[in-house]
C-alpha cells in the first residue's frame, strides 16, 4: 500500500459566519485520479484550494509528501505550487496577450527554464492534446474545448506532482468536456500525475479511479467493494 | 425487428443472422439458435421474409432467406419511429428509498451506497467507450446517459429525504 502523496485530516474552515468545511479528511495516492463531487456550496472547491496550498485552514491538517503545508508561510507554499503543482480551472485560465505555446511555456519560464527550452518542451504537448497548428494563436482565436487542452498542457508542461483541477469541463459542451478529460487523465496517468478533479458532473467523475463526496463541509468517501484492493 | 433489419441488408442464412446479431446486439448474450429459427419462421409466415429452398449440405440451416417488399416497408417505417419516451423509474431503488424511510432506516446511506454502485458501473463504461470500437462506445453512451439520470435522481432525493420522510411515514 502506497503512502498519501496529499492529504487533508480533519480540516475546518470557515468564511466569517459559514462554515466550508467542517472536519473534512482525504487521502490521495500517488498516481491516483481522484474525483472530488458534491452539491454546489458543499465545500468541495475549498477543500481542493487547502490541498493545493492556495487557502490556509483554521484547524486540522494538510500534508504533501508526509510534510505538513499548512504550516509554510505563504511565500513557501507559493513556490510548492509554481514548482511542485499543476492547477486547470474552469474560466479565464490563459494570457490573452500570448500565443498558445507561450501560455503552455509559461509555467516553465516561471521556474527559470530558458525561453527557447521552454517553446519547445511546450510544443511537445500540442500534438498530444490534438492541438497540432494553433501554438501561435492567442487565446480569443482557440475554441472552448482548445483554450481548455491548452490549460491541460500548462497545467502538466512542468511534470508536477499533483495536478488540481476544478471543474476543468464546466464551460464545455458534453462532447469537448469528454475529450479534454479523456486527454487529461491519459496524460497525467501516462506521467505518473496524482489528479484531483473536482466536479458535479458524474460523466467526469467517471474518468477517475474513484470518488469522494463533500456534502455539509466533510468528505464521504464511500466505494463499492472492487475486488482485490 | 432486429433480424429482420438484419435481412434488409441482403439475403442470409440463419447462422449468418446470429452469428451478426450476437457479433453487434447480443452483448454477451448469445442468441440462441431456436430463437432465430422460431423468429425467421414466424416472419416466413407473416409474409415479410421468404424461405428458399433447403441447399445440399451438412448441418441444420441450410435455407436462405430473402427480405420481402412488406419486410422492408416495416423496417422502414420502424427506423424513423421514435422509441416511447418512458420514464425508466428503478422500481427497487424508488422502494427501498421509501420503506427505509418508512421503516427509519438510514435512507442516506442506502443512496450513499447506491451513488458508489452507480458511479463505478460509470466508471466500467467509461472504459469501454475509451478503448472499445465505435459501436461498443456507442452502447456504453446510452447506458451512461441512463445512469446520469438515476444519479440525478439519487442526488435530489439524497437532497429532500427529510421531507420525503415526512410525507412517507404519516
Amino acid at each position: 500500500m502506497t503512502e498519501p502523496v496529499i492529504e487533508a485530516r480533519d480540516v475546518r474552515l470557515s468564511f466569517g459566519a459559514t462554515e466550508a468545511l467542517r472536519g473534512a479528511s482525504l487521502a490521495v495516492n500517488a498516481g491516483e485520479v481522484v474525483a472530488v463531487m458534491g452539491p454546489s456550496g458543499s465545500g468541495k472547491s475549498t477543500l481542493l484550494h487547502c490541498l493545493a496550498g492556495i487557502l490556509v485552514p483554521d484547524a486540522g491538517q494538510v500534508q504533501f509528501s508526509g510534510r505538513r503545508i499548512d504550516l509554510l508561510p505563504e511565500s513557501q507554499r507559493s513556490a510548492l505550487r509554481r514548482d511542485r503543482f499543476g492547477f486547470v480551472f474552469q474560466f479565464g485560465q490563459l494570457v490573452p496577450e500570448l500565443t498558445a505555446e507561450e501560455n503552455v511555456a509559461l509555467p516553465l519560464l516561471l521556474n527559470g527554464v530558458r525561453r527557447r527550452e521552454a517553446l519547445e518542451k511546450a510544443r511537445g504537448w500540442f500534438d498530444r492534446l490534438e492541438l497540432d497548428g494553433l501554438e501561435g494563436r492567442r487565446s480569443g482565436e482557440l475554441s472552448g474545448g482548445q483554450a481548455q487542452r491548452v490549460a491541460v498542457a500548462r497545467g502538466l508542461v512542468a511534470g508536477p506532482e499533483v495536478l488540481f483541477a476544478d471543474e476543468p469541463t464546466g464551460s464545455l459542451d458534453s462532447l469537448g468536456g469528454e475529450r479534454v478529460m479523456e486527454l487529461l487523465t491519459s496524460a497525467a496517468r501516462d506521467a505518473g500525475t496524482t489528479v484531483v478533479l473536482v466536479t458535479h458532473e458524474a460523466r467526469v467523475a467517471a474518468y477517475a479511479d474513484r470518488e469522494a463526496i463533500v456534502r455539509d463541509g466533510v468528505v464521504h468517501a464511500l466505494t463499492v467493494d472492487r475486488g482485490a484492493s | 425487428m432486429t433480424l429482420l433489419g438484419l435481412l434488409d441488408r441482403a439475403p442470409s442464412h440463419g447462422y449468418d443472422l446470429k452469428r451478426d446479431y450476437d457479433a453487434f446486439f447480443g452483448r454477451g448474450k448469445p442468441l440462441p439458435f431456436g430463437q432465430v429459427y422460431s423468429t425467421l419462421a414466424r416472419l416466413a409466415r407473416d409474409g415479410k421474409v421468404l424461405a428458399g429452398e433447403a441447399e445440399p449440405g451438412a448441418g441444420p440451416d441450410r435455407k436462405r432467406y430473402v427480405i420481402t417488399e412488406q419486410g422492408a416497408t416495416e423496417v422502414e417505417t420502424w427506423l424513423t419511429e421514435p422509441v416511447e419516451p418512458e420514464p425508466h423509474l428503478q422500481t427497487t431503488l424508488f422502494a427501498k428509498v421509501v420503506l427505509s424511510l418508512m421503516l427509519d432506516r438510514p435512507a442516506e446511506h442506502y443512496l450513499d451506497l447506491q451513488r458508489a454502485a452507480h458511479l463505478q458501473r460509470m466508471r466500467e463504461l467509461t472504459e469501454v467507450r475509451r478503448t472499445g470500437n465505435q459501436v461498443d462506445a456507442l452502447l456504453a453512451d446510452h447506458g451512461l446517459f441512463h445512469l446520469e439520470a438515476d444519479l440525478r435522481w439519487i442526488d435530489l432525493t439524497s437532497a429532500r429525504l427529510d421531507n420525503l420522510a415526512k410525507a412517507v411515514r404519516r
